[in-house]
């Protein structure tokens, strides 16, 4: 079994119209065991910057820990929030600097740029970013997600049909992985709010 | 670094609580060629003398290509970033050392964030390496004080900073031989909606102040940066026009 397999996850993001949505299971898993169904893989950087991590918990975690310092720093310098392609450009350099000893992780950056334009990207576990003007996955559901995405995905929804869609491809791909699933998590920011949400999906 | 009998710094407190030796960097400073900036509602202008020292000093300058960047022998402003420059009062060559570090660190916080580097933050990490040599084993300060005139999304900003390390943002500014009459008529020109030709006018003016000769385009350097955030220094030809319009 793949080390990127060893705990189970999927992510994914979208883009609305002047929103975006960035959604991930709970299942931590030890192999074929289910350890813990709460298991936080999004996080805030800042109001309008989230980023999700798939692949090995402990690096999700701890990349996550370096990043918000990083940021951190870079707020009291700059004295201003990062934009999301420079936070982007910011991971690919760090995931970069570990190339002969990464991260097992696949990040999913999703935020909003100037002009409250969306912006999500993702990448491998050594920096290669992929920017897209629909929607990013990664995780051990990849290739479901993909599929579902592909299918549910128009341009220009609102927050709430977002939500809808965002939900539904992600419940329908996990339920056909076993390594990922027990709920979603779900965050619809736009401009003026983020709105976080848990979905109950198949318990298995 | 060195002998290890070299290894204390030689930049140590007086009883008085000065720094001695900064004290004689700004003094180097404050022998060399006046040089100044201005900034205007709409972009930064900087420039200084140039005085070559005798008759017989090649300055053969060739204008290269459309951009109409000239390849002084010596050009005393230099590009840090496409849209900062700077300018320098003191010491040649050290002035050298801090434009090539600064350019590293430029295009290193390029590389990091994909995003050219905010004035702000080139003028504090020069600063920084400025202060560095305050406080190291082996080493002197530097003579020099940089004027950096950049435009970034915060707007046009101009920036002075000294051996010490510490830095300011002016309005308009002089630094170098003639400072105090630079500075004295700097205040009573300068007005908070100058655009860039008048502030360009109004550096030409203040140079002319405390000029000793005749001043023409051979004998002073101005670069300009403006709302196109693209940083230039004028060629020769330019200059001879501005000279002409202030006359």
């Amino acid at each position: 079994m793949s080390i990127f397999e060893y705990n189970g996850s999927a992510v994914v993001a979208m883009v609305g119209k002047n929103c975006f949505a960035i959604a991930s299971d709970r299942r931590l898993g030890v192999q074929l065991q289910t350890i813990a169904t709460d298991f936080k893989r999004i996080s805030k950087i800042h109001d309008r910057l989230f980023i999700g991590l798939s692949g090995l918990a402990t690096d999700v975690q701890t990349l996550y820990q370096r990043l918000v310092f990083r940021h951190k720093l870079y707020q009291l310098r700059e004295e201003r929030d990062m934009k999301p392609e420079t936070f982007a450009s910011l991971v690919s350099a760090i995931l970069y600097e570990k190339r002969f000893g990464p991260y097992l992780c696949q990040p999913v950056i999703a935020g909003l740029g100037e002009d409250d334009k969306p912006f999500i990207c993702t990448m491998d576990s050594i920096g290669a970013k992929e920017l897209a003007k629909d929607f990013v996955v990664s995780g051990t559901a990849s290739e479901s997600l993909y599929g579902a995405c592909e299918a549910m995905y128009k341009p220009d929804m609102e927050a709430e049909e977002l939500f809808e869609t965002i939900s539904q491809a992600l419940l329908s791909s996990v339920d056909r992985d076993c390594l990922s699933g027990w709920g979603g998590h779900v965050y619809v920011v736009t401009p003026n709010e983020i709105k976080e949400r848990i979905l109950k999906g198949r318990m298995d | 670094m060195g002998d290890s009998q070299y290894s204390f710094s030689l930049t140590t407190f007086s009883p008085s609580g000065k720094l001695v030796q900064i004290e004689h960097a700004l003094t180097a400073v404050g022998s060399g060629q006046t040089s100044l900036g201005i900034k205007a509602s709409n972009g930064v202008v900087i420039a200084t003398e140039k005085k070559l020292p005798s008759i017989l000093v090649d300055e053969e300058s060739v204008v290269t290509n459309v951009n109409q960047m000239s390849l002084l022998q010596v050009q005393k402003i230099q590009h840090l970033t496409p849209n900062i420059g700077v300018v320098y009062s003191g010491m040649g060559p050290d002035f050298r050392v801090l434009v090539r570090k600064s350019r590293k660190q430029a295009e290193q916080y390029n590389r990091l964030y994909k995003e050219p580097i905010p004035v702000t933050q080139l003028v504090r990490e020069t600063a920084t390496v400025m202060q560095e040599f305050t406080q190291s084993g082996g080493v002197r300060p530097f003579g020099v004080s940089l004027l950096v005139a950049g435009y970034d999304d915060k707007g046009p900003q101009l920036y002075q900073v000294d051996p010490s390390g510490s830095y300011f943002s002016w309005k308009a500014s002089a630094m170098g031989k003639n400072v105090s009459n630079a500075k004295t008529f700097l205040e009573k020109r300068y007005t908070e909606d100058m655009e860039l030709d008048d502030a360009i006018h109004t550096a030409i003016l203040t140079l002319k102040e405390g000029f000793e000769g005749e001043i023409s385009s051979k004998n002073i350097e101005i670069g300009k940066i403006g709302a196109d955030k693209i940083f230039r220094v004028l060629t020769p030809a330019e200059i001879d026009d501005y000279l002409a319009e202030v006359e």
